[in-house]
């Protein structure tokens, strides 16, 4: 996996800093450490604290790829993402809720079983071995 | 154009959401307004309310659906007013609107009849979801209860008071028969007998005169003298057209009640349209909820031509066959079931031992079938209906469509759906033909059962026809000579056996080598799970071995089961159910030290729900450390092998059934397998361990033990089939790793022994072959491979327990290891907890 990039970028990355944290970025939005590259299984996800919210953050290995979503599934209202199979479908990376298998993309949110709920996606990037999540200003709904 | 729309019930709501997938919907704007509180729940599946099913669960779209559809949505505000010079409607809460088009689908209300004392507390009706936390709050003090009404929903209300607890509950019934609008006679004594041992009191030709006790209900009388105490009543004895805005605005209403409508579900008001069980069409009410979809339809259709001369078509009439399950009973009846005369020729079929009740009507040439009614047994309706509806010309015996071709098996419903006509109804929830499904695969090349469901919503209501479904996409593939793969998924282009083969060749170990060496892509939710089964049934490795931990299905990720909420449950393996007083102290102990739900289960265990994800492993820790194992729960593997008591106390036991139950369930224990797998031990014939509902069930004989394959409960029951008699122990074990090996080798993925076998060419004359008789010289092969996985049996959470790296898998924030998740709460409930949810 490359030691630096950058999914869906949404800010510069701000150089730098390692510690956890809020990290403005200049134009509003920030960058969240979230944890160590090593702390999130291969092809996985786990569950990330930001404040009051919780965010499902994959390591898509075999893509060389990370993705962060919201951890609640919009169907059942479930806090469960982040324990969801990942996955591709016509290579659009996936996940599948734990629940009941919906699947959403993990580039757009869309849902992909066909239903209409979608879940909101943040970028992420790497650097020196730590996760940022990109928060966007204003809140995250 | 403004459309406003009075009810917010199922038909109601299905007007708004087929409204919107048409073009010309844009043009609207919608106004809906609703009595309850509730948006459009399922009242078809009302009874699930009390089974465990919550009313979100029940809804027919969330709140906000209507919202994002820009559909202005007003609950609790039912319109008082139709004012129908100036086209405008008044609510209870004073908004007026006008509207050029106005859909009445206010439903109907329950019919109540005179009887004096009908307004004492304790009697309820049987409608809304009010009404039925009404009786929930109100049973809890309720011994005995008796329900006014033995039709379809007078049953349905049965069960619901059943459910609450009341199993003392009497089932009046005016008429001399249960559900007389539906079935015969013989179907209604079946039907009743088969009612009353499951513990119903049922009456017929009862007229209850008066309804005593103050302020409550404490009894019943009846017009022939009689009486009987109770102390909760429901009543569901028919339904009454809500018509009463229709009858105040000097709409046209029939005698009896309903609106009158023609073809086009148009009132006497051109501009105000009925649909649904309000509305009468040619003097009929159709009080089942498929009718009033189609009645959405023809209104829709109306509405959206108005501007244009429109041609015929529209509503004309609808077929009431139904088909449900009255506590556990089915009970269906298609095309005309009364028929009697010269014209038609009747075959009944009935078993009163079973509880079963065929009776088919058919066309005095024999060639049609003309209708007919199904009790204990309508697994052949689907069939049936459309062999009726398209007058499929029946088989030379008429008599085999339901009793079978004596010998056959499911094989003969893919060839019914060959022979059904381009416009046969296959799903009448949505009204999808069967031209229109394979139109989807031959135009849209739709190959799976969800495409289907995602190009023409076929199967997408009840989910009924979805087996017909997938019988016609196979069957049109074929049709236009394509080779008809069982591939995994997209990722994969192999069949599950065909995987299994592999694998074991090339000796893969993980899921990313089997995805680099045999599949291509990324994988998903369904080959990631499909293949680590795969690998646990050929190495038994620990599943959650770096690498193939993110590919087990979430359950198996975190080796316990996840309920509502996100807590999870924890199942210790108990074999065979035999656990000692110091055992059951420690879960006990357990339990309380981590807060947990305590619940027996099924299958002779101890359930713990509701533990926190970080607490998991230390509740494993301690139950290892009091002599317990991993249960399985979680996984597609064995579960649990029930036991009667057996011939150590049970005076009848011929063999001591719950050593041979502990000695299967522990050299079985941690098997991983297509799909779950259960078995039971019985010490007699009377079999109280229920083996004959198992995927391996084992009966004492005098002489040894009879072994019985492929048994389920479940959705869909079937009884377990002989493969073996008077076996001793060890031939018995022999048996069953043939057996388990066997299905483990060549079955699809989630599929149970049962349907492995129903789809198995031969059916258990073959497997019988195969396992008893070694046809295929793969028996030593077989039972070493299962000895192979005997031996490499570990405790997986033992292993969590003692390695840090897995156990920091279990806590619920990366960035904060400490803290449990904040969201997860629960409410109270006799004394333990829920999930709040």
């Amino acid at each position: 996996m490359n030691n630096t990039q950058v999914l869906h970028p949404a800010h510069e990355p701000d150089a730098t800093k390692h510690s956890t944290g809020y990290h403005p970025s200049g134009d509003g939005g920030s960058w969240f450490a979230a944890c160590a590259v090593h702390d999130v299984p291969d092809n996985g996800g786990v569950c990330v604290k930001y404040g009051e919210e919780q965010i499902a953050l994959f390591k898509f290995s075999r893509r060389g790829e990370w993705y962060a979503s919201q951890n609640l599934c919009p169907h059942k209202q479930q806090m469960a993402l982040s324990r969801g199979m990942i996955g591709s479908h016509n290579s659009e990376p996936k996940v599948a809720c734990p629940f009941h298998k919906k699947t959403f993309s993990l580039k757009t949110g869309e849902c992909l079983s066909g239903d209409e709920c979608s879940i909101k996606t943040y970028p992420v990037k790497i650097e020196n071995d730590l996760v940022y999540i990109g928060i966007t200003a204003g809140g995250n709904d | 154009m403004k459309l406003v729309i009075i009810g917010n019930g199922m038909v109601g709501y299905k007007f708004c959401e087929k409204l919107l997938t048409k073009t010309e919907a844009q043009k609207f704007d919608i106004t809906v307004f609703g009595e309850e509180t509730r948006p459009a729940y399922d009242r078809v599946h009302l009874s699930e309310y009390f089974a465990g099913k919550s009313a979100d669960d029940l809804a027919m779209a969330p709140t906000d659906w209507y919202a994002s559809h820009n559909i202005k949505l007003h609950l609790g505000d039912p319109v008082t007013h139709i004012d129908r010079e100036n086209k405008q409607v008044t609510s209870h809460l004073g908004i007026t609107l006008s509207y050029d088009y106005l859909v009445l689908a206010t439903g109907s209300s329950a019919f109540v009849p005179p009887i004096p004392g009908v307004e004492k507390e304790g009697v309820f009706i049987y409608r809304t979801i009010e009404d039925l936390e009404l009786m929930t709050a109100y049973a809890k003090k309720a011994r005995k209860g008796a329900v006014i009404g033995g039709g379809l929903l007078g049953l349905e209300a049965a069960k619901a008071m059943i459910d609450l607890g009341i199993t003392d509950t009497h089932v009046i019934e005016f008429a001399p028969r249960l559900m007389p609008r539906q079935i015969d006679e013989a179907g209604s004594k079946i039907l009743q007998r088969k009612l009353e041992s499951l513990g119903l009191k049922i009456f017929t030709n009862k007229n209850t005169s008066s309804i005593v006790g103050h302020p409550h209900i404490s009894a019943m009388e009846f017009t022939d003298g009689s009486s009987i105490a109770v102390d909760m009543l429901v009543i569901s004895a028919g339904i009454k057209p809500r018509d009463e805005l229709a009858r105040q605005c000097g709409l046209e209403t029939g005698n009896r009640g309903g609106i009158v409508v023609n073809n086009h579900m148009q009132t006497s008001d051109p501009a105000i349209f009925a649909i649904g069980e309000c509305a009468l069409y040619k003097g009929m009410i159709y009080g089942l909820v498929a009718p009033g979809y189609a009645m959405a339809d023809a209104a829709i259709a109306k509405i959206i031509s108005l501007d244009t001369p429109s041609g015929d078509g529209g509503f004309t009439g609808y077929d009431m066959s139904t088909k449900l399950k009255l506590i556990g009973v089915d009970v269906a009846s298609f095309g005309d079931p009364f028929i009697s005369g010269d014209d038609c020729r009747t075959v009944v079929f009935e078993d009163t031992v079973k509880g079963i009740y065929k009776r088919i009507n058919v066309s005095a040439d024999g060639k049609h079938l003309l209708g007919g009614i199904l009790i204990g047994d309508a697994e052949a309706y689907n069939m049936l209906l459309q062999t009726c509806k398209n007058k499929v010309v029946l088989p030379p015996n008429p008599e085999d469509v339901i009793l079978g071709s004596r010998g056959g098996s499911e094989a003969d419903a893919g060839a019914g759906v060959a022979g059904l006509p381009g416009d046969a109804l296959i799903c009448s929830c949505e009204s999808i033909t069967k031209d229109a499904i394979c139109n989807a695969v031959t135009a849209n090349g739709c190959e799976t059962v969800d495409s289907i469901k995602k190009c023409t919503k076929a199967g997408t209501g009840c989910g009924g026809c979805v087996p017909m479904i997938k019988d016609l996409v196979l069957h049109t593939m074929k049709a236009q000579g394509k080779y008809v793969r069982n591939v995994l998924c997209e990722h994969f282009s192999y069949s599950r056996q065909e995987l299994y083969d592999l694998v074991k060749l090339k000796q893969l170990t993980s899921y990313d080598e089997v995805l680099d060496t045999v599949g291509h892509g990324d994988g998903c939710e369904i080959c990631k799970p499909a293949i680590s089964s795969i690998l646990a049934s050929l190495w038994n490795d620990m599943i959650l071995k770096k690498g193939n931990d993110t590919a087990q299905d979430s359950n198996d990720r975190y080796l316990a089961n996840i309920q509502k909420g996100g807590t999870y449950s924890v199942v210790p393996r108990i074999p065979g159910g035999e656990i000692t007083p110091d055992k059951l102290i420690v879960i006990g102990e357990v339990a309380k030290k981590y807060h947990l739900y305590t619940k027996i289960t099924g299958g002779q265990r101890i359930d713990l729900f509701g533990a926190h994800l970080s607490d998991l492993p230390d509740i494993w820790s301690e139950l290892i450390a009091g002599g317990f194992e991993s249960g399985h729960a979680y996984g597609k593997a064995l579960r649990t092998v029930k036991s009667c008591v057996g011939s150590t106390w049970c005076r009848f036991g011929l063999h001591d059934s719950v050593s041979f139950a502990i000695r299967i369930e522990e050299r079985y224990r941690g098997l991983r397998a297509p799909h779950k797998l259960k078995s039971a031990v019985s010490g007699c014939i009377r079999e109280c361990a229920e083996a004959q509902s198992k995927d391996f069930g084992i009966i004492a004989t005098e002489k040894g033990w009879n072994l019985y394959v492929c048994g389920n409960g479940g959705s869909k029951p079937q009884h377990a089939l002989l493969l073996a008699t008077d076996l001793d122990s060890e031939t018995c074990i022999q048996y069953i790793d043939r057996f388990l090996m066997f299905y483990i080798k060549t079955a699809d993925p989630l599929t149970r022994t049962a349907t492995w076998l129903n789809k198995m060419e031969g059916g258990i004359n073959y497997l019988r072959n195969v396992v008893v008789n070694d046809s295929l010289g793969i028996a030593g092969q077989l039972e070493a491979e299962m000895q192979l996985l005997v031996d490499n049996y570990k405790c997986e959470w033992k292993e969590v327990v003692e390695t840090p790296e897995l156990r920091k898998r279990f806590n619920h924030f990366v960035n904060a290891p400490a803290e449990k998740d904040p969201t997860i709460a629960f409410d109270d409930m006799r004394g333990q907890k829920k999930a709040k949810w």
